[in-house]
């Protein structure tokens, strides 16, 4: 009792007196304490209703944009707008971001909301933002790299160049990271729609003739839309972030002009750079070029080795495993068996057929090859819950209504780590009896020659 | 000495027939009572019957230097009369009487600027040097005369008939003389003449008037008709907009500018506060120098008897509970004159919290019937419910859990609502107000912006109309036996809980305090 009451007395230091030793002796609130409190929040001035105002109504927008009750919301909004004259100059100045945000999400999902409404409102922020231009730099580039971004959505690609034009030019003092940043970003998405000018160009030129007359200008066009777009997204990529549209356009038009030198770099830094936030899609992207190339095996593991510890259920896996399978080298046909089992260990893999058939085959390749050890080592931290996990009695119904192929795979695996007796095994058996015998058969015998659980 | 003159112009008004005639700007007659502007002008004849002072105060050129906009020069109190016109007004339409405005209001006003010019001219401890001089320098010129010119010249007398009684010219010469108080800085200008220095005056003694003591004016003007308004019905009616209050000053004549320092003084941000606008009544009352206020008896609306009736139709209580009320009244002789009467001469003056009371007699009342520990109205309710099922055809006993449910539920809903009207409401005004000349194109900008941008998701809204103004009514809750819906208590008996005691009725349960070991000391 005696801590709570010190907690309540601590912010009561500047009400009044009496109040404080009737709080003291309790050490229980008291329902009015709360007025009390709030006005000492706010520095002894009671917050004026105005402000109250806004507050509650900023509180009535948020939860229509959760409720998706986009009506609502503007007409909040309709009322919210007086924040931008707030005699408070603090809220003055921070009413311009917010209105965009909230505004800008509105204009977004309303039904009766389109292009020119959301336009008209971007051209209006940006006014305001221009109006205290010194403080609202950020802002103005923010909300013209939204508006181009929306434009981009609705398939307006020259007014999202325009936008995005315009957003160039704001710029002011001192080079901040965060301006920075966003000024790439704005010409990184400038690099992108030349890079779909280049593409559009690029299918063109695929249906003309070479001795065309047109090609040798196309051609032209294309390498100064191609330099405009390696110049804008270059800068871009070399921030540490995740960029994966812009790298791969960038490493598209890059390989179209046979500079594979230029494409491996920045592959290779985008998805080995420490700097860079960790992102499967780089390593997938690297992978896929090297494949390309046709580079040594060698060279493929190990990308995808990485692949393997930051996405385990990867799709690319089930590929990884077969290289590793094929590989000469014994520690390759270890992960190999790693790998295979890392995937069924996800819960959306569970029903897999590809990678159940794979595990059916190599543990019995394994087992024949003399490698206990390796599939122990494996079996050991999965005993406990893959049995429950994939082998119980309503996944073998389950499985075998769903998928007798899948079934039967499962039942095989299973009787090898678990032995012929466990439930998934006899079930799976029992049905099959009837119409698969020859394949049943051949189960058992595998089961017998390979199970690691001694009979 | 406008008076005098337009005494002397006796044409009868070619619109309206009325003979009462002021000067506008140009100098040329118009009808007070219709507003009529004819084409007579004033012409000023012996110059040597005139101050020189009179001679600039009606070029009226002399102030404009200093000004950031063309208007009429007027002074903040005139402000305030405008704005305590329209609140009286308002009042009218919602069925106060006229004598309201003409006559109470009006004089209440009055003695208002008596009691408060006194200091202004009298006191030698008067601030600063600058303003001295000023006086001095009005004094000796007597300038005063020059005020009356000012203030009769706006079209807002408060008495109807538009000619102004000699008393009126007494009072109208009382009004502050500090004229030359504009700063020298663009940036601290007001578009009164003493705004400025009228936002800085601090005077002991002295009642400045502010946006919530006009509700205090208001109040006391119904409280001395004895209307039928009590003081959470009108600032709920000022939160409804029914009165003047939020951008009242939006209603100003074109030619009455404010801008700059008028902003602090007429440009409110809050709603008013029962507690503030009640210790300020005591404290108008108190500086006027009020006498007793006509007798609150038993057939006042204010009394509790009619108070406690009105309320427990409004939730929805029943009517059999107002015997009780009445003796709960008799009982803590609450219902004295004396008692309910405001007498601010008194030593301590006090006003009953008239609506207060009453709640809180049906408080007491529903404490007595039910002792409210959480316990025993629920039993009751129980025998209650019971009783009314077994016996359909008859009136059916009141069933506290019942009324509890139906009515938290319509009082959550209006709860809602207001906190949601509230949420919406628009502070500001269509004209905006600017502080100085720097910031008066950046002000313009803004609402420009607002305006452009509320314009663009109006579009956006549904466009079903959601009730519209609610016309206003002294009920928040209205309940009626017709209504199928929701369950009209007011005929439901009280039977189950009260018992016969000799020749009266007295309650079942007996008890009142919840059991405490002792009583709090300190209330």
């Amino acid at each position: 009792m005696s801590d709570f009451s010190g907690e309540l007395t601590r912010p009561m230091a500047e009400a009044d007196q009496v109040e404080k030793s009737m709080l003291s002796g309790t050490g229980m609130s008291i329902p009015w304490l709360r007025k009390q409190m709030e006005t000492v929040e706010t520095g002894g001035k009671k917050e004026k209703d105005f402000a109250k105002t806004t507050s509650a109504c900023l509180g009535l927008i948020q939860e229509a944009l959760l409720k998706h009750q986009w009506e609502k919301a503007a007409e909040y909004m309709h009322s919210y707008f007086q924040i931008l004259e707030d005699s408070d100059a603090g809220k003055r100045q921070a009413a311009p971001e917010i209105i965009w945000r909230l505004g800008s999400e509105i204009l977004y999902y309303h039904p009766k909301s389109n292009v020119e409404t959301f336009s008209t409102f971007a051209d209006r922020m940006k006014n305001i933002g221009v109006m205290n231009y010194l403080k609202s730099v950020l802002l103005l580039l923010q909300i013209s790299l939204q508006h181009a971004l929306y434009l981009l959505h609705h398939g307006m690609l020259e007014d999202a160049n325009r936008s995005l034009s315009q957003a160039e030019t704001w710029r002011y003092g001192e080079k901040s990271s965060s301006q920075d940043i966003l000024i790439n970003l704005v010409q990184a998405y400038k690099g992108l729609l030349q890079y779909y000018a280049w593409s559009k160009k690029k299918m063109e030129l695929s249906k003309l003739d070479e001795e065309d007359y047109a090609y040798g200008t196309a051609t032209q066009n294309m390498r100064s839309h191609s330099w405009k777009t390696s110049v804008n997204l270059s800068a871009l990529i070399q921030i540490p972030g995740v960029w994966d549209p812009f790298v791969k356009s960038y490493v598209e038009m890059l390989e179209f002009y046979g500079d594979q030198d230029g494409a491996r770099e920045v592959l290779t830094n985008y998805a080995y750079d420490e700097k860079f936030p960790s992102n499967p899609n780089a390593h997938v992207y690297l992978y896929n070029f090297l494949k390309r190339e046709k580079a040594p095996k060698e060279k493929l593991i190990s990308v995808l080795k990485i692949l393997y510890q930051i996405v385990p259920s990867h799709k690319l896996m089930l590929e990884f495993h077969r290289i590793l399978r094929n590989s000469d080298k014994e520690e390759h046909h270890k992960l190999g068996l790693e790998v295979l089992f890392a995937i069924l260990d996800f819960a959306g893999c569970t029903k897999n057929i590809t990678a159940w058939k794979y595990l059916a085959k190599y543990l019995k390749q394994i087992l024949m090859g003399n490698h206990l050890a390796w599939v122990q080592d494996e079996w050991r931290s999965r005993k406990n819950w893959w049995p429950s996990f994939h082998f119980s009695y309503f996944w073998a119904k389950n499985d075998w209504t769903e998928d007798k192929a899948l079934a039967c795979e499962k039942a095989l695996v299973a009787g090898i780590l678990l032995g012929k007796g466990c439930r998934y095994f006899r079930y799976v058996s029992k049905q099959g009896h009837q119409g698969l015998k020859k394949k049943m058969k051949r189960m058992n015998r595998a089961v017998k020659s390979y199970s690691i659980v001694d009979p | 000495y406008n008076v005098l003159n337009v005494k002397e112009f006796k044409e009868r008004c070619t619109q309206c027939a009325a003979v009462s005639w002021g000067l506008t700007d140009e100098g040329k007659y118009y009808c007070t009572s219709c507003h009529n502007v004819t084409e007579i002008s004033k012409e000023v004849i012996n110059t040597g019957d005139i101050p020189n002072t009179k001679i600039q105060a009606i070029n009226r050129g002399l102030k404009r230097k200093r000004k950031l906009e063309k208007g009429w020069d007027w002074y903040v109190c005139e402000g305030f009369q405008c704005i305590l016109c329209q609140q009286a007004e308002a009042l009218k339409t919602l069925g106060v009487g006229p004598e309201l405005k003409n006559e109470v209001l009006h004089n209440f006003w009055k003695r208002y600027l008596q009691k408060s010019k006194q200091a202004y001219c009298k006191n030698p401890i008067y601030t600063s040097r600058r303003k001295a001089v000023v006086l001095e320098e009005n004094l000796s010129h007597s300038d005063w005369e020059s005020e009356p010119e000012l203030l009769s010249d706006f079209s807002f007398p408060f008495v109807e008939s538009g000619a102004e009684s000699q008393s009126d010219v007494n009072t109208q010469k009382s009004f502050p003389v500090i004229k030359a108080s504009q700063s020298e800085t663009a940036s601290v200008c007001s578009g009164s003449l003493d705004g400025v220095e009228y936002s800085r005056r601090k005077e002991k003694g002295i009642v400045k008037m502010t946006m919530p003591r006009t509700l205090a004016f208001c109040y006391l003007s119904l409280l001395w008709q004895r209307e039928t308004i009590t003081l959470s019905d009108l600032l709920r009616f000022v939160e409804e907009d029914h009165i003047p209050y939020i951008n009242s000053f939006q209603h100003f004549p074109e030619e009455m500018k404010l801008y700059g320092r008028d902003k602090g003084i007429f440009a409110i941000e809050s709603w008013p506060d029962y507690e503030d606008i009640y210790k300020k009544t005591i404290e108008v009352a108190t500086f006027l120098d009020l006498p007793r206020f006509p007798d609150i008896t038993e057939d006042c609306y204010l009394h509790p008897n009619i108070l406690c009736m009105k309320y427990l139709m409004e939730v929805n209580l029943p009517d059999e509970m107002h015997n009780l009320t009445c003796q709960v009244v008799k009982l803590t002789g609450i219902g004295e004159v004396d008692f309910l009467t405001f007498d601010p001469i008194a030593k301590m003056a006090k006003t009953v919290k008239y609506d207060v009371q009453a709640v809180a007699i049906i408080i007491v009342v529903l404490k007595l019937l039910f002792l409210l520990d959480d316990n025993l109205e629920w039993s009751l309710s129980n025998l209650a419910e019971k009783h009314n099922e077994k016996n359909k055809e008859d009136n059916p006993w009141f069933d506290f859990r019942k009324w509890y449910q139906v009515m938290k539920r319509t009082v959550d809903e209006k709860k809602q609502k207001w906190e949601e009207a509230r949420a919406k409401y628009i502070w500001k005004s269509e004209k905006p107000v600017y502080h100085s000349s720097i910031d008066k194109s950046v002000v313009y900008k803004r609402r420009e912006m607002v305006v452009s941008l509320q314009k663009q998701f109006s579009t956006l809204v549904d466009s079903t109309p959601t009730v519209g103004k609610k016309s206003p009514s002294s009920f928040q809750f209205s309940w009626s036996e017709e209504d199928t819906d929701r369950t009209c208590f007011h005929g439901h008996s009280l039977q189950g809980i009260l018992k016969k005691k000799d020749q009266s009725l007295t309650t079942k349960n007996s008890l009142y305090w919840l059991s405490t070991q002792k009583f709090c000391k300190r209330y």
